[in-house]
This record gives structure tokens, C-alpha cells and sequence, in this order.
């Protein structure tokens, strides 16, 4: 029995158009990576070295920029940009650097996007700038998905969190050049086996660069500062 | 919850193509996701019925299609899938391996009317 009018033919149609199938082939994420290709450019043409920071809520990147702003400030013009869902605290505390910050809220979003940064940089003199910092917002999962033209995506990692962080989060440590162990100070306190958690990252990422620092003693900075005084180098020459 | 943003660029990527089409109703969207895409079908699923609602799309169907992870050996050049981002190598057991597809975020077709 037909379904649609009920008579006995199982078989025949009412006046139904045959459906359109059309390809679309489009990336979902085009559009961010366009405004992030951008940026991208406008970062190459300005000479202008960015890093994405990226890590879970707490494990220390405003401590990391508002001390590497301080010990480097003087020889390399920063730019910061903070993202948060709310609050502009974090942009309070940079502020107290002298430093040029712009606080992006992003509300309910979970991560950053390359057309916030992108409206991010109007508020900053790109002429004489040297290096942007992007503190994305706290999450180590959307951030991996969003390229937000930067150079390097650069994740921290704490003592206090696990050692595992990298295989449980393997995309984001995965997309990140770059690993900062933070807090090394608090070693003797917490059980955390740094050699493991070296290990782990160099399987999700094999090759993936690591510095192991702290904030707080200034331990292992000396070593992050010469690879931003090289990088800044290097992209003002080419810019 | 990015799914909830990449939904909305669905949406507008969907209804944008259907513009162009003239179309008076589209029946589904086709979607080519990755399974490292870090993307959960579940969660697009869901923010689908939300985001189209009152627009063309509303009623239609999402349809995923996932696409299988596979890297290529650094050391031998063994094409391999990978079930999760710590697979090695079955033929060497390497763990140096370049992906090449299992991070898609693609709409690949549309049905309309």
C-alpha cells in the first residue's frame, strides 16, 4: 500500500521533484583560517614575531608573560593580547608592565578566533611592534582547532597538574611547537616525573621543543628568553 | 564547546551555498569531519537542530560521514590508520608518523530542492 495516499499501489509517485545533489567541498573552518592567513600576512609585512599561549586555567601564562615582559621589555617591544571569557584582570595585571595590552571577552566562547585577534591588533601600534603574546583563553582542547595566525602555538603545562597531560590532550600538544614545563620550583612538593612527561610529548609530537621553567625562581628562563631574542630576530629581518 | 561555533559556520556556509542556488528547501547537508578533527558528531548533531531553526535549513538532516585517521611511517613510509594520536608504525613500531587525512572539518555536499 502507498504511504502517502493509501491506495493499493505500492509503487507511484505524486508529482515529487527529484532531489537536487550538489558539492559544496568547503571547508567548515575556511573563513577563520582566511581572516587567520590575514593576520598571518600582516604579522610577515610588520616583522611581527606572535605566539599563541595556550594550557588549561591556572597553570601560570600571565605569570609567564607579566615576568617576561619585565626582564625583556626593555630590548623587545611586546604587544599583548588577553583572552578571557570575562574579567579584564588578566589585562589589569599586564597593564602594570607599561606594556600595550587589549582584554578580548569572548563570553561564552571557549577559545580564541582569528577575527577577534584581528580587531585585537587595531588597538595596537604595529609600526614599532616586535612581538605580539596572544594568552588565549584557559582550555587545552577548542584553542587547538583555531589558528589564529600566529607563529607559534605554545603550550604550558604546570608541575601540579599530571604528567600525562600531554596524552590526554594530545591534539593541542600536538599542535603546539613549543612546551613550557612550568612551576619547576614546586618539584620537590608534588609527584610529578618530568622525564615522563618529556617522553609523552615527544610521542604525541615527535620533535616538539621543551623548556622547563619557573615563574616564580626564574629557573630555566634565561633559556626561553634566547629562543624569543632569536625568533625576534629572525622575523624582523625577514619583515 | 567549539561545536557550537563550527556549527554556526555550517549554517552560514549552507545557506550561503543554497542562496547561490536558488533553492526553495534543502533536504540535507553532508559533512566530511575527521576523527582527530577534534570535533564530537554528537555535539554537531545537536547544535544543528539548534542553529537552524526558522532559517532554510530547519527540518533538514545533517548527515556525517567520518573519516578514518591514517599517517605515513617516518622511518619505512607505511601508510597506517591511526585510532588515536599515539598509534605507532605495525610495520617498524616507530612512533614518528605524519598524518595526512583524519583531520577533516569539510561540507561536501548538499541535498535541495
Amino acid at each position: 500500500m502507498c504511504v502517502d495516499c493509501g491506495c493499493a499501489e505500492p509503487d507511484h509517485h505524486h508529482g515529487e521533484v527529484p532531489r537536487k545533489r550538489i558539492s559544496v567541498e568547503e571547508d567548515i573552518l575556511a573563513k577563520n583560517d582566511r581572516l587567520a592567513a590575514a593576520n598571518r600576512a600582516l604579522f610577515a609585512e610588520q616583522g611581527v614575531f606572535s605566539l599563541n599561549l595556550v594550557s588549561s586555567p591556572g597553570s601560570g601564562k600571565t605569570s609567564l608573560l607579566e615576568k617576561t615582559l619585565a626582564d625583556l621589555k626593555s630590548e623587545i617591544n611586546f604587544a599583548v593580547l588577553e583572552g578571557d571569557q570575562q574579567t579584564a584582570n588578566d589585562a589589569e595585571r599586564i597593564a602594570t608592565t607599561g606594556v600595550p595590552v587589549h582584554q578580548i571577552n569572548t563570553g561564552a566562547g571557549c577559545h580564541l578566533d582569528a577575527h577577534m585577534v584581528g580587531h585585537g591588533l587595531e588597538h595596537f601600534d604595529l609600526d614599532s611592534l616586535q612581538m605580539l603574546m596572544i594568552e588565549n583563553v584557559g582550555n587545552l582542547v577548542c584553542p587547538a582547532s583555531f589558528d589564529l595566525g600566529e607563529d607559534f602555538k605554545v603550550s604550558l603545562l604546570s608541575v601540579t597538574e599530571g604528567e600525562d597531560k600531554p596524552l590526554k590532550y594530545p591534539q593541542m600538544f600536538r599542535a603546539s611547537e613549543i612546551m613550557l614545563v612550568n612551576k619547576i620550583d614546586l618539584l620537590p612538593y608534588v609527584r610529578f616525573d618530568v622525564a615522563k612527561c618529556r617522553e609523552y610529548a615527544e610521542r604525541v609530537h615527535p620533535g616538539i621543543r621543551i623548556f622547563e621553567i619557573s615563574c616564580y625562581s626564574g629557573e630555566g628562563l634565561d633559556r626561553w628568553y634566547d629562543w624569543l631574542r632569536e625568533k625576534v630576530g629572525e622575523k624582523r629581518t625577514k619583515g | 564547546m567549539h561545536e557550537l561555533g563550527i556549527t554556526q559556520s555550517i549554517v552560514e556556509i549552507a545557506l550561503r551555498t543554497a542562496e547561490g542556488q536558488q533553492a526553495k528547501k534543502i533536504h540535507s547537508v553532508t559533512l566530511e569531519i575527521g576523527s582527530l578533527s577534534g570535533v564530537v558528531p554528537e555535539a554537531l548533531q545537536f547544535c544543528y537542530d539548534a542553529c537552524s531553526k526558522e532559517s532554510l535549513l530547519e527540518g533538514s538532516r545533517l548527515i556525517i560521514e567520518e573519516v578514518e585517521a591514517k599517517a605515513r611511517c617516518r622511518d619505512c613510509a607505511v601508510e597506517y590508520p591511526l585510532t588515536d594520536l599515539l598509534a605507532c608504525c605495525p610495520a617498524c613500531g616507530s612512533a614518528a608518523g605524519d598524518l595526512f587525512c583524519g583531520e577533516e572539518l569539510r561540507i561536501k555536499e548538499m541535498e535541495i530542492d
